[in-house]
């Protein structure tokens, strides 16, 4: 099968133009979108297994040669994010079938939903610089759907701000692949890669790797351009939330990852070392906002902003370890940020409120739920057994290698303070005097805590299975340690 | 202030210019789209076009004649547009060749004589019926918000 690295984009998309067509069949939308989106975990699985076997898997579409059409790239790296994707997604959408409104599902939530997976696969996925902008623009703009659905007064407000934001950082990566198409001459990633090793790198190149920076930062949300996060992710309803928390500055994440390990690899001083201390102070901002807030949400929300400078400061380091945690860490926060925001909906949907002090005392009506959360909280904060222990260590282990000190010292004593908030919620929820709850959807939890507890047991087997998924980071991180390897697979040596 | 469903006003020469100038508008909106694998053109133009025409339409007349003259959900508009495009460009699959490949031949047509039959024109099919449905959709609800 040829176009293998295609269909965990395609199948989504023809999902999500097929349910267009009964859009008031409620039942239908749920187990359409239910259905194909178990299909595409299972073709991502297989990808994965196929790209395990094969090594880098290539399609271009139209069946022009490389560097002219467009290519879509399954490396490892790529393969697993997509099946992380579609992995959350396919939760999302069973837990969200149960906690939204049935007015709210209505209005073209499903298809919003299956248009962002399309986006977000195929931004990993992509192998051209400018079909990642287009795949951006895809999923941002089913986000823009996502985040006003509803239609509250804070729903409005914030989306204003979310779209002000998206629209300028848009703009300014069409600028950033023009300047760099006007200096390289192509789009074609492993092209562009190629020929700014011929060229060796000169200055303006320094000032594009900054304006990727720039770009990328806008939307995973790294320390000066995070401003726009912390309001916009409160207002959207929790399954969104997760979605969004779990996803979309993941993305970001994932494009610097890959430009600077793909094209600005040559020269690695000032840019790589900005990286670095962007990183470390996004780590900080992030815990001082998390320790701030009395607010479950808000804490779980600066909390991907702690995650990002710690991905992104394993990015910086450059050394073959840092970058296997820093994968390593990107998996495993994805899986938990949508675990912990499903458990933290549920808590809310119990209390009626995301205000701490209006819950109390759970433990006692809602043991299940106080115990996932506890060891989703653990592994969160990276405790040995579970998901959260391996990556940070590696990324550690690579600071300090690399002669930083300062680096390992702030990802360590993150760690710790991101337990202190995250058990906050535990402490001030879970203990206590039992409250009289009066929020609108405690009749649902346990439905809702089936999908939930399924995702906390996928992200402990994958810290405690963190032997069987190395070889997969491993090959993961070939192509970004060494980018010929994928220079060579996607133009098959020309 | 709530606008009345058919208006009163007596404009016979913007409607009647309209029932002519709508069809020439027509047809210039299907020789943009034939004409945009050899010259300027294609699916995008061809479908704004197309709804430029309808705006005429309304502006000449209103939401409620439009209706009956073209009776279309345009949001189906809009996804058979998608349908058309996604499985024209998935076609490929069935052949085991790159999503997207497209195919192309030189047939006898017996009105046209010697044509060349492309499957990027489906596609384009696809662009102009997303183009006009959203196009119309935007318009639709806007001016039947209040």
């Amino acid at each position: 099968m040829i176009n293998l690295p295609l269909l965990p984009i395609l199948i989504p998309l023809l999902t999500g133009v097929l349910l267009m067509f009964f859009t008031k069949q409620l039942w239908m939308q749920r187990i359409v979108s239910f259905l194909s989106t178990l299909l595409t975990i299972g073709v991502s699985l297989y990808l994965v297994f196929q790209v395990k076997a094969q090594g880098i898997l290539t399609v271009t579409l139209g069946s022009w040669p490389a560097p002219f059409g467009i290519t879509l790239v399954s490396d490892m790296l790529s393969a697993l994010l997509v099946l992380t994707t579609s992995l959350l997604v396919f939760f999302v959408i069973w837990y969200s079938m149960t906690y939204l409104s049935e007015q709210h599902q209505r209005f073209y939530y499903y298809i919003a939903v299956q248009f962002l997976l399309v986006g977000v696969n195929g931004a990993f996925t992509t192998g051209d610089i400018f079909n990642m902008f287009v795949f951006f623009e895809v999923f941002l703009i089913s986000s823009y759907v996502l985040i006003v659905l509803g239609g509250k007064p804070a729903q409005l407000r914030e989306s204003l701000k979310y779209l002000l934001v998206n629209v300028i950082s848009s703009a300014l990566f069409v600028m950033t692949v023009a300047f760099l198409y006007g200096i390289i001459g192509t789009l074609n990633m492993a092209d562009i890669s190629q020929k700014i090793a011929e060229i060796n790198q000169p200055g303006i190149l320094s000032v594009i790797a900054i304006l990727f920076l720039v770009v990328f930062g806008l939307k995973g949300a790294i320390f000066p351009l995070y401003f726009w996060l912390p309001g916009s992710y409160q207002v959207p309803p929790t399954p969104v939330l997760a979605l969004f928390g779990a996803l979309l500055t993941k993305v970001g994440v994932y494009g610097i990852l890959r430009t600077y390990s793909l094209f600005f690899s040559n020269e690695v001083g000032i840019i790589h070392s900005l990286l670095g201390g962007l990183a470390l102070a996004t780590i900080i901002i992030g815990v001082i906002g998390a320790l701030a807030t009395k607010d479950a949400k808000q804490i779980l929300i600066y909390n991907i902003i702690v995650a990002v400078g710690v991905i992104l400061y394993g990015v910086s380091v450059m050394t073959r370890q840092s970058l296997e945690g820093a994968v390593f860490y990107l998996l495993h926060d994805m899986l938990i940020k949508a675990a912990l925001f499903l458990l933290v909906g549920i808590m809310i949907g119990i209390a009626g409120s995301s205000r701490l002090k209006s819950m109390g005392g759970m433990i006692k009506d809602y043991p299940l739920l106080g115990w996932t959360y506890f060891i989703a909280a653990l592994s969160l904060a990276g405790i040995p057994p579970f998901s959260g222990f391996i990556g940070k260590l590696l990324i550690v282990r690579g600071g300090i290698e690399a002669g930083d000190l300062v680096g390992p010292f702030i990802v360590l004593a993150s760690s710790l303070l991101v337990l202190y908030s995250v058990m906050q919620i535990f402490i001030r929820g879970f203990w206590g005097t039992p409250k009289t709850y009066t929020g609108s959807r405690r009749h649902l939890v346990k439905q809702l805590i089936a999908p939930t507890i399924l995702l906390v047991t996928i992200t402990v087997a994958y810290g405690v299975g963190a032997e069987a998924v190395r070889p997969f980071i491993t090959q993961a991180v070939d192509p970004l340690v060494d980018p010929s390897i994928y220079i060579q697979a996607v133009l098959k040596g020309g | 202030m709530k606008k009345p469903m058919k208006k009163n006003t007596n404009d016979v020469i913007l409607e009647s210019a309209t029932t002519f100038i709508t069809f020439i508008i027509f047809l210039f909106a299907v020789y943009l789209f034939f004409a945009g694998h050899y010259t300027p053109g294609g699916g995008f133009i061809g479908g704004l076009v197309t709804s430029s025409a309808l705006v005429l339409i309304l502006l000449a007349f209103d939401i409620k004649t439009l209706r009956q003259i073209l009776p279309f959900d345009y949001k189906m508009v809009t996804a058979v547009g998608m349908l058309i495009a996604v499985l024209t460009a998935s076609g490929a699959l069935l052949f085991n060749v790159p999503f997207f490949t497209h195919a192309h031949g030189y047939f006898e047509l017996p009105l046209f004589g010697k044509t060349s039959l492309h499957t990027a024109m489906l596609f384009d099919l696809g662009v102009y019926f997303v183009v006009v449905g959203v196009t119309m959709t935007i318009i639709q609800t806007i001016g039947e918000s209040d």
